[in-house]
């Protein structure tokens, strides 16, 4: 995965496609990297994600709760239409952390 | 009513099916010239009930998926994803947004909300002990 740290704010670039079984590992590079650089701002960038299931909305709640542990914010870049659309429904969309 | 076309697929309970299946999916329905837009809500919809099948269904064991795919008249595409897994007791609250029985697995409790955003119907059927049938519906639009 590529990521890239900078002035306290780290940016995960997320690719391919995101499901239940390829979101472990997205998971777990990105918990060490938080948990390693303790970031104030976490941002996850869908740009290069060609599809995604809930399985993004899981990895997004789950990335928003341990960076709030910590103190920190969360967005996310470019959310996949059909994930902001759910949020939107389901009213995660007033926790702010997408970009639309 | 008699089905045009129709493909079956059986397959065991592991994550790498989830791909699998909503690509096989997305492969069957091509010759009826679907929209990219189309195909992302099959395969979303897909995606979310095999996933359903491997983490709640067979949970902590391996089954099998039984995917069942029809193409009617006027292209209408019938899905149908069963397990013999565990099955579920209450099957409209299962189905409220949000509702997981799985939040240490990151399940977000959104995936009936996703199949039912993209398809045109979802039913659900299901016994405990006995298993799952979910029947999704998409009707594509007319091509010219
Ligand atoms: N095939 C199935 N077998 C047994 N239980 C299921 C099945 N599909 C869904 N469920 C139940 O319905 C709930 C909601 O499913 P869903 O909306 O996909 O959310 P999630 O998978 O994120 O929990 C699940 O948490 C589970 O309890
Ligand atoms: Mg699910």
């Amino acid at each position: 995965m590529k990521y890239d740290f900078k002035n306290n704010v780290l940016t995960v670039y997320l690719s391919g496609e995101i499901d239940h079984h390829g979101a472990r590992k997205i998971r777990e590079e990105t918990d060490s990297l938080i948990q390693q650089n303790k970031p104030v701002l976490l941002n996850m960038d869908f740009s290069d994600v060609g599809f995604s299931d809930s399985s993004g909305i899981g990895l997004i709640m789950g990335r928003y709760r341990l960076m709030s542990l910590y103190g920190g914010k969360t967005k996310v870049i470019n959310i996949p239409e059909r994930l902001r659309y759910v949020m939107n429904l389901s009213g995660l969309s007033s926790l702010h952390i997408t970009d639309k | 009513m008699n089905s045009q076309n129709e493909m079956s697929l059986t397959f065991e309970s592991r994550s790498s099916g989830e791909s699998f299946a909503r690509s096989a999916v997305a492969s069957f329905i091509t010759y009826l010239d679907p929209t990219v837009s189309e195909i992302n809500d099959i395969k979303t919809a897909v995606s979310e009930a095999v996933t359903n099948c491997v983490v709640h269904a067979y949970r902590d064991t391996i089954g099998k998926i039984y995917l069942n795919v029809k193409i009617f008249d006027q292209n209408m595409v019938e899905i149908k994803i069963r397990d013999k897994g565990c099955g579920m007791e209450n099957i409209k609250q299962a189905m409220e947004p949000l509702y997981t029985t799985a939040p240490e697995d990151e399940r977000s409790g959104l995936g009936f909300t996703l199949m039912q955003s993209f398809t045109d119907s979802v039913k659900v059927r299901s016994k405990i002990g006995k298993g799952t049938t979910v029947i999704l519906k998409k009707r594509l639009s007319p091509r010219v």
